[in-house]
């Protein structure tokens, strides 16, 4: 189980590279900084823009995260990975963009979402639209025939925002695969035991795992009698079950898509059927259902998957889903989403109806569409809505009024006196050169009361203050900027005082 | 295309073009052009062929990194974050592409490296070129006038044929900034002093950061002779010193660029000059320099840049080199750039320069995007970390040193043909208890196999589980190096895992 063949290859690659760019080459790297500047300044000596209604903003779908977004999203971000490490997978990362044809026809109903890169004389490009079809090509083109990966990047999809639902059109995803021929549903539990894992420790409230079966939805596709080249138009009514409800989907399925009603009644005497084990059990004994091979298989290895779950102590988070459809082609087997649950009473507030916050899926055949020789290596693997669990706790950090910190910074250098800046920096250098992490302000001359306040304002915990008489005494005021309380210290022992206080 | 005989012939002739271009020995680069329209063609007239096997591969200019790119990458973030973070920076993000009309008249020649996106209805986008410039947009979209803050992220330019292939143009860029009025080179020095900690930290070998400044660079060329209309292809020809001797440039200067040989002469006086702050004191002295305004403000910067360099005890890694004048067309200010020393070398590759860029921006940072063109002052630096991971992937291989690309500490392994739940049950134990373990995903797996794979990995505990064991509810724990192994009750066994890995607390 390892890259070890494709990282020697890229870094093989990398050897051949000319270790020095060429003048020109490196020029233009520190140059394009010059030709901004010229920019600039011509656009300085002409005061009048050609665009005088010029609106300053980002594309739409998409946003810019401020300092206290960042904070919140790196701890989200660090708990997912470090889920993913937990389980021992290695991390890649893919280009932001993908030739087209690579993307092409991997994904149904994706008709002008995807974005596409201008034709500049060049490759056809396109942005890459999940990190799934990458990862296949990755493998695909490593020759790899197992690997354990999580990567963590940005997607594009020119949907219509919903911005207030966490929808963009550029998001964060991160993703969790198992790549290789194992036995049958091992891989699989792992991956739900690591969705569970995850939502539990971003401690969002409760939620809920559906899980369902490609083969299982076919199945009853094909024994109430849906043609065959409806399925995949029938699959996406069904799957607006969870929005919508069976009569609308009923009525979308019949007077939209052409389906004969009775047909529609037979899918629905089993779409709105929900359970655990039970639940698999009766339709295993289904008369109807039990005429499909395909069903039955998909019926076997969820059964198979809840003992596994069971043994992991998370079967009582799953619920088997008829219902469960998922838009994208590529699944081949189980198929799972996790949604959360809106505990009621909550404070009378609109309930945010973010929509699954997790999703997955298993998907034997997409390696192999990209393999020359049309080798297959079968997947499992899941996807985390980084952006809609960012958009709950962003709602409940403004609800609760909570703030966070945007710096680090353990110390501020200050100074009462004037014309002692020399001293400050002295005296912070020593600090940082102890990896301790400090901040001053630059000015020659700033007021305590100016610095007491910038302290204030960003939390620091410490100040360090150094004046005439402290220098003549060689020692120095170390003050609690919460409790105002202030001790002196010996000037050689500073470090070493402050380092046990913030221990 | 009209007729099939048409088409015929023009395939044919394409077809005649590649073979020729394959003869010949043509660069790789203009065959796979070549090859790119062929198919293009094919597939454009419906033949069966092009729906045969695309070329499997990343974008030109672009690359994968693979697990052990990205575990070298991460201890390499790490190290900057870790002294960003010091120094009280904040983090932003933006995305990765913005309105074609933020990026336009940005970038003067370099626009057509931009890579802009469809127009498919909707608004006109481009992709980043740079974090510079979104920076300026975000401080004019939310009315700041001071922030410090760092921004990782990658970058897109397209591949120009002129340029050398396998230089990777969409790189990952790591900008730090100071933006704001502040007391004069007190920003400018905390921006030396944290590259500093961090090319110290990295351990990639000795550096030097060489300092220098436009305006004393444009007084010694003043007093000097050179006339203003020379002034900026001088520059250029003086910034080669660093990689080709005086003489090579002075014939430059004089035999291509029409320069009086005595003034080149002059030139050289100043410019072979490069020292710490003594030299700063000495030019402040002559005679010719100190009459120039522009020069004496330049060093008087330096001095007091000098002073504050000192004291943040890193003088010893800061060299004013007079030779310095790469990108200082429209820079006013101080300009640095940090070089390493003693790059490591493989066979026969010429020993190699590296620049990890830091210089003063420019004031307007905000003024291309404010109507009122309002000034906020802005240093920082960029480093080029691409080249840094190659370094860093370099020094461990020559220390052989293995690079982990899991973070694993134990596997859980069964002696056993079944599984039989044991092994999931212990997994499950030691994952909700936060431990880092695998599992192997097999029915029947052969204990040596297990073992192998610990050894491959670098997992340094395996739990085995066999059936004596879980009737005694006990559980085999053997260190990997050592072989040894020492049977544990199944309720220690998360307490005995953490002993010995001895987790260490991540510190910054």
């Amino acid at each position: 189980m390892s890259g070890l063949g494709g990282a020697l290859r890229c870094w093989a690659a990398l050897l051949r590279q000319p270790r020095r760019p060429p003048r020109a080459a490196r020029s233009g790297a520190v140059g394009f900084h010059s030709q901004t500047a010229q920019a600039v300044l011509t656009s300085q000596l002409k005061p009048h823009q050609e665009k005088p209604n010029f609106i300053i903003k980002v594309p739409k779908g998409t946003r810019d995260l401020s300092p206290q977004q960042m904070v919140v999203r790196e701890k989200i971000l660090e708990k997912i990975i470090g889920c993913f490490k937990r389980h021992g997978a290695r991390g890649l990362d893919t280009p932001a963009f993908e030739l087209t044809e690579t993307l092409t026809e991997k994904y149904e109903d994706t008709f002008g979402l995807m974005y596409d890169l201008k034709d500049q004389g060049g490759e056809l490009l396109s942005l890459r639209y999940d990190l799934t079809v990458p990862f296949a090509r990755y493998l695909a083109m490593n020759k790899l025939k197992k690997m354990k990966r999580y990567q963590v990047g940005k997607v594009w999809r020119r949907e219509s925002p919903a911005l207030v639902q966490g929808r963009y059109r550029e998001f964060c995803q991160c993703d969790f695969d198992i790549a290789g021929e194992f036995d049958p549903m091992i891989p699989d539990a792992e991956c739900l035991k690591i969705m569970c894992e995850i939502l539990s420790g971003l401690q969002l409230g409760d939620f809920l795992i559906k899980v369902n079966d490609r083969r299982i939805v076919d199945g009853i596709f094909a024994v109430c009698g849906v043609p065959e080249d409806r399925f995949r138009t029938i699959c996406s009514s069904m799957d607006k079950l969870d929005k919508m409800s069976w009569e609308d989907v009923r009525h979308e399925m019949v007077a939209e898509k052409g389906l004969a009603p009775e047909v529609a009644d037979g899918i629905g005497e089993y779409a709105q059927c929900h359970g655990g084990i039970s639940l698999i059990e009766e339709l295993s004994k289904d008369p109807r259902l039990s005429q499909s091979q395909l069903a039955l298989q998909g019926l076997g290895d969820l059964k198979l998957l809840f003992e596994y779950l069971t043994l992991f102590g998370i079967a009582e988070k799953i619920s088997f889903d008829l219902s469960l459809a998922r838009g994208l082609d590529y699944y081949t087997g189980v198929i799972y989403e996790a949604v959360l649950l809106q505990s009621p009473g909550q404070a009378g507030k609109e309930a945010l109806n973010v929509g699954s916050v997790a999703a997955g899926g298993r998907y034997d055949g997409l390696v192999a569409q990209f393999d020359p020789k049309g080798h297959r290596v079968p997947c499992v693997g899941l996807s985390i809505g980084v952006e809609r669990i960012f958009c709950l706790v962003e709602q409940k950090m403004k609800a609760s009024g909570e703030k966070v910190r945007t710096t680090e910074t353990q110390v501020f250098v200050a100074t009462p006196q004037q014309n002692f800046l020399r001293e400050r920096l002295k005296l912070i250098a020593e600090l940082w050169d102890a990896g301790i992490k400090a901040e001053m302000l630059y000015k020659n001359n700033p007021k305590l009361l100016t610095q007491l306040h910038y302290c204030e304002k960003t939390d620091i915990p410490l100040m360090v203050i150094i004046g005439e008489q402290e220098q003549r005494e060689g020692v120095i005021k170390l003050r609690s900027v919460a409790s105002r309380e202030e001790v002196i210290i010996n000037r050689e022992s500073l470090v070493a005082e402050i380092q046990k206080r913030l221990s | 295309m009209a007729s099939p005989a048409l088409e015929e012939l023009v395939l044919n002739s394409r077809h005649r073009l590649v073979r020729g271009l394959k003869q010949q020995k043509a660069s790789a680069d203009q065959i796979e052009e070549e090859v790119a329209k062929l198919l293009k063609l094919k597939a454009q007239l419906g033949h069966d062929e092009s729906k045969q096997k695309f070329v499997l591969k990343t974008p030109k200019g672009t690359r994968d990194y693979s697990p052990r790119q990205m575990a070298v990458r991460e201890k390499v973030f790490d190290v900057i974050i870790c002294c960003f973070k010091r120094h009280g920076a904040e983090v932003i993000d933006t995305p990765v592409f913005e309105l074609k009309e933020t990026l336009m008249g940005k970038y003067g020649q370099d626009c057509k490296l931009i890579y802009d996106l469809k127009d498919q209805g909707g608004e006109l986008l481009s992709l980043r070129y740079d974090l510079t410039v979104p920076f300026g947009r975000y401080l004019a979209m939310n009315n700041l006038t001071n922030i410090k803050r760092y921004h990782i992220a990658k970058v897109y330019r397209r591949d120009n044929p002129a340029m050398t292939r396998g230089r990777y143009l969409n790189s990952i860029t790591v900008d730090f900034d100071i933006a704001g009025q502040f007391d004069p080179m007190i920003p400018d020095a905390e921006c030396l002093k944290i590259m500093c900690e961090i090319l110290s930290s990295l351990q990639i070998g000795k550096f030097l950061v060489k300092v220098n400044d436009r305006r004393i660079l444009d007084g010694m060329f003043a007093v000097c002779g050179v006339p203003d209309s020379k002034f900026r292809t001088i520059c250029s020809s003086v910034d080669k010193l660093d990689k080709v001797s005086w003489e090579e440039v002075k014939n430059e200067m004089v035999g291509e660029k029409g320069l009086a040989p005595e003034v080149a002469d002059r030139i050289g006086d100043y410019v072979q000059q490069h020292g710490e702050v003594c030299l700063v004191e000495q030019l402040l002295q002559d005679p010719k320099l100190s009459q120039n305004k522009q020069a004496v403000e330049g060093l008087g910067d330096l001095k007091l840049l000098f002073e504050y360099l000192t004291l943040f005890g890193i003088d010893d890694k800061i060299s004013f080199d007079l030779s310095l004048a790469r990108g200082l067309d429209y820079y006013t200010g101080v300009i640095y750039v940090a070089v390493l020393l003693q790059m490591p070398t493989g066979a026969g590759e010429e020993p190699w320069c590296g620049q990890c860029g830091c210089w003063r921006r420019y004031d307007g940072l905000v003024g291309m995007f404010d109507p009122k063109g309002r000034k906020v002052p802005c240093v920082g630096l960029s480093i080029g970390v691409e080249r840094i991971f190659s370094i860093v992937e370099q020094r461990l291989e020559a220390l052989e040193e293995k690079v982990r690309t899991t973070e694993t500490q134990v596997l859980v392994a069964s002696a056993q043909k079944k599984l039989a739940g044991g092994e999931t049950k212990a997994c499950l134990q030691l994952w909700d208890a936060g431990i880092k373990a695998e599992l192997l995903y097999k029915k029947n797996p052969k204990l040596l196999n297990q073992l192998q794979y610990c050894e491959e990995t670098g997992i340094p505990l395996v739990a085995i589980i066999g059936e004596q064991e879980l009737k005694d509810g006990v559980i085999k724990l053997r260190s990997v190096a050592s072989r040894e192994e020492v049977d544990v009750r199944r309720e220690d066994l998360v307490e005995e895992i953490r002993r010995r890995t001895n987790q260490p607390l991540y510190v910054c």
